[in-house]
């Protein structure tokens, strides 16, 4: 599935008008690979999305596409027939969905019947096919999405660069078009750079993700590896792990090791010098609550009695908030919610397995 | 009201009756028109285009001073253009005035700045975005180029009307450097003047007349391809 | 489509341009005249004579007396024909122009509305007239911008001794002659008036002619060729050429024959050939 690397950015920086920059040391992406590039609005992810597609001069570093260099000094005209990128609004011509999935296409000379068959199939594909005539701004926000998505693909570009392709639509929609995507993603393969804020997104489509925070690419790798292994609080934070407490590693274990926080001991697996610092995280899904204190039996080898401060309806979950002398985060479902009749005030046990807890680095610089 | 019918009577007259130097006036006016109009939108769009797109020090200034250029009384740049072009004028060796090309010269100084101010607001109407997205489909900067005017084309064939409409409209400009000379300079607005002055109000209503045809003819004209592709 | 579209106009614009380019000849001579020249249709008829005899293209620029005068003192004109003697006696003593000689002449008329409240077409001649107006204190309408009748009309008044300044029966319209003349119509007032912008007008208008024929009231016409020893690019041998053509006889009886058939009588009166 991985062959050779279809672009690699390195030392590349880039100082927009308002002088924010980013700084990549090294980024890279292969053939067939989904990379994600996950991170807040302003984080820098359409600047480093728009040098790679070479529509931003970087202020230094290097692109290599397929091994060979690209001059970023130059116009990179032929640098960018290779690829196509899709931005966050459709930015459609006033003109037909045809005319709009052919555009990319026109600008590569494609003609006639090779251009109809082509704008067709694309446009078949993102079940917009009965549109071909319509007016691109009589479309609807989803439809107009799909369009623009067809047509940046329909070139079957090297590499396809996309900022921000489902965000602001709503849920069904939302829901409908990434499914599609996704199917069409996996048939036709093709090398792909996603930039998103929704980390849920991120793990359905990609296949790296790279989480970017002020510029910098703070870590990279698979989905699993991102979102189970947060290389530091700024990235646990993002990818869901609501609870991080500072604690002071009490005692090492050959299992693991007991830390002290707010006056209670937490079971950790993984390495620590006994009398160090550590941050822990705690995902909120993993946290298991109960009215009753008696949790022997189980594998949870983390208990603590503690009171609930506040509740959130989420939707499909509710957000408890805890007090166990140290603030802890849980998620739990509706009806769990009912049966054990959680309110604010209450005092409950919540539990989690010592697997549960991550070992967080410190971010630099806070 | 009697003057106008009678006017509309000898306009049918002298066009049906295709009234030798009726048609030589109408035929210099829409040359001199034309192509007063073909200058100003080559002029009048690149040099639009390059102040949208561009950032450079003076930027401000410069839109100022086309606002400004829309605005300037066609007198006024007749009077400028007459005393370039004078004998002893600055320009006086190209032996302009006088001749239907310095009313070209003094349309187009009158028609350029409107078709620049207008492009100018067309073209930064349009999302710096879209351009990006052109450019990220792979386009060159021509191509990118096209597509923008495409986009910008209802706005664009409006400037291209107004700076039309500026000229084929303007008398003062064209009676000072052209001179209305008969058989020579004189077209459809300076006819106009100087046959209301000499009392022939039919014939100077009929040659109104004609303007109007004419000028409606050309907007009709721009304004097909200006709306087209707008029926579905 | 829209390319091939463009290309064709483009070709069709070139052509024009060229055909412009054919029409423009050397030595142009240029003519400096009044308005009311070209407004009678007079040099319709005697320019296209010229152009034909002598093969010069002739461009007439019709402005006022004064306006063509400094025209002549840049050199920006070749030949004058003008009507203001004074101003043209002070061009001619500054040496810069040549050759004064006297073409023509037509005249003003006083209009009044056909009742006379004024009694002023009794009166002897046209200073008289004024001096009624004035006396009965009767609406006088002055064009009121410096033209050539304007100052005659101040001419008139000072003559007669009437001081015009500030009077409630004298108003000015600023404006030319003929859109002068409807408010003169609607208002029952007096004006002077040039004689051939009133017969081109008398059909529509409702006033009668109060005074007319007075010496005093003539308008004459001089050439006067721009002298070319001042400014070498003055082309001085097409404008002897036009002086000596405009006074010659068989081109004094055109203008003596000219506006007849239209208007029952001459518009101008030839006065080089005695």
């Amino acid at each position: 599935m991985t062959g050779g690397f279809v672009l690699r950015a390195e030392g590349l920086r880039v100082w927009n008008e308002r002088n924010f920059r980013i700084d990549i040391d090294d980024l890279s992406v292969r053939e067939g690979e989904v990379l994600g590039i996950i991170g807040h609005n302003g984080s820098g992810k359409t600047t480093l999305l728009l040098a790679l597609a070479g529509l931003k001069k970087p202020d230094c570093g290097t692109l290599s596409f397929r091994g060979a260099p690209v001059d970023i000094h130059g116009p990179m005209t032929e640098y960018r027939s290779r690829l196509s990128m899709a931005f966050q609004e459709p930015l459609l011509l006033h003109a037909t969905v045809f005319d709009n999935v052919a555009m990319g296409l026109r600008i590569r000379k494609m003609r006639g019947r090779e251009l109809r068959s082509r704008v067709e199939e694309y446009c078949g594909l993102f079940n917009v096919g009965h549109l071909v005539k319509r007016q691109a701004r009589t479309l609807s926000g989803g439809e107009a999405r799909r369009v623009s998505l067809a047509r940046a693909m329909a070139i079957r570009p090297d590499l396809l660069l996309l900022d921000e392709p489902f965000s602001s639509l709503d849920l069904p929609t939302r829901d409908a078009l990434l499914n599609d995507f996704d199917g069409i993603a996996k048939k036709i393969g093709g090398t792909i750079i996603l930039a998103t804020h929704d980390r849920v997104e991120a793990m359905r489509l990609c296949t790296t993700l790279a989480v970017m925070n002020a510029g910098k690419i703070i870590q990279s790798g698979a989905p699993s590896e991102v979102i189970n292994g947060p290389a530091d609080e700024f990235v646990a934070a993002f990818v869901g792990v609501e609870t991080i407490i500072e604690a002071r590693v009490a005692e090492a274990t050959s299992a693991g090791f007991f830390a002290e926080a707010g006056g209670v001991r937490i079971e950790v697996t993984g390495e620590a010098r006994e009398g160090e610092s550590v941050l822990l995280g705690i995902r909120p899904e993993q946290v298991v609550l109960s009215l009753s204190d008696n949790l022997c039996g189980t594998s949870l080898r983390n208990a603590f009695r503690g009171v609930i401060t506040r509740t959130v309806n989420m939707g499909p979950h509710h957000r408890v908030t805890l007090d166990c002398g140290f603030p802890l985060v849980a998620y739990v479902a509706p009806h769990s919610k009912e049966e054990l009749g959680l309110r604010e005030g209450l005092e409950v046990t919540a539990a989690f397995k010592a697997t549960a807890v991550h070992l967080v680095r410190k971010s630099a610089g806070k | 009201m009697d003057l106008i019918i009678e006017g509309l009577f000898q306009a049918f007259r002298l066009i049906a009756g295709l009234d030798a130097e009726v048609f030589s006036v109408s035929l210099l006016t829409l040359q001199v028109t034309l192509m007063a109009t073909l200058i100003s939108t080559v002029i009048g769009v690149a040099a639009g285009t390059a102040v949208a797109l561009n950032e450079f020090p003076g930027r401000t200034f410069t839109v100022g001073l086309i606002n400004t250029g829309m605005g300037v009384p066609p007198v006024v740049v007749g009077l400028i253009t007459t005393v370039l072009l004078w004998r002893h004028g600055v320009l006086g060796r190209l032996e302009l005035l006088y001749t239907p090309s310095a009313i070209i010269i003094a349309q187009v100084l009158i028609a350029t700045p409107m078709v620049m101010g207008i492009t100018l607001s067309s073209i930064q109407q349009i999302p710096r975005a879209f351009r990006l997205q052109v450019m990220a489909l792979g386009a060159s900067r021509f191509q990118m180029l096209w597509y923008l005017y495409r986009e910008a084309r209802l706005p664009l064939l409006a400037a291209i009307m107004a700076g039309f409409g500026s000229v084929i409209s303007e008398v003062g400009a064209s009676i000072m450097v052209g001179g209305n000379i008969r058989g020579h300079t004189r077209v459809l607005t300076t006819a106009t003047v100087m046959e209301t002055s000499r009392g022939n109000f039919d014939t100077a209503i009929a040659l109104g007349i004609i303007l109007m045809v004419l000028t409606y003819a050309v907007n009709y004209i721009l304004s097909r391809i200006q709306q087209r592709g707008r029926q579905r | 489509m829209k390319k091939r579209k463009m290309l064709v106009t483009a070709m069709i614009l070139a052509t024009f341009l060229v055909s412009f380019s054919s029409c423009a000849k050397k030595s142009d001579l240029i003519l400096a005249t009044t308005t009311s020249t070209q407004d009678t249709g007079l040099l319709d008829v005697l320019i296209p004579l010229f152009e034909e005899n002598t093969g010069y293209a002739v461009k007439t620029i019709a402005v006022g007396s004064g306006q063509a005068m400094a025209l002549g003192k840049r050199g920006e004109a070749d030949v004058l024909l003008v009507h203001s003697p004074e101003a043209e006696k002070e061009f001619i003593e500054s040496g810069m122009g040549i050759n004064r000689r006297i073409v023509m002449h037509n005249d003003f008329i006083i209009l009044g509305p056909p009742e006379d409240p004024a009694e002023a077409a009794k009166a002897k001649n046209a200073v008289e007239v004024f001096r009624k107006i004035a006396a009965s204190e009767s609406l006088f309408i002055s064009r009121g911008d410096f033209s050539g009748t304007h100052v005659k009309e101040l001419s008139l008044w000072k003559a007669a001794g009437v001081d015009v300044k500030g009077k409630k029966w004298y108003q000015e319209t600023g404006i030319g002659m003929g859109k002068t003349l409807s408010v003169v119509a609607e208002k029952k007032g007096y004006t002077l008036a040039d004689r051939s912008t009133w017969l081109t007008m008398k059909k529509i208008l409702n006033l009668a002619v109060i005074n007319e024929g007075d010496r005093t009231l003539y308008n004459i016409y001089h050439v006067i060729e721009v002298n070319p020893a001042k400014f070498p690019k003055v082309n001085g041998k097409a404008a002897r050429l036009f002086a000596d053509f405009i006074v010659s006889v068989g081109i004094q009886k055109v203008i003596g024959e000219f506006g007849k058939d239209k208007y029952g009588q001459p518009l101008y009166f030839p006065d080089a050939v005695k």
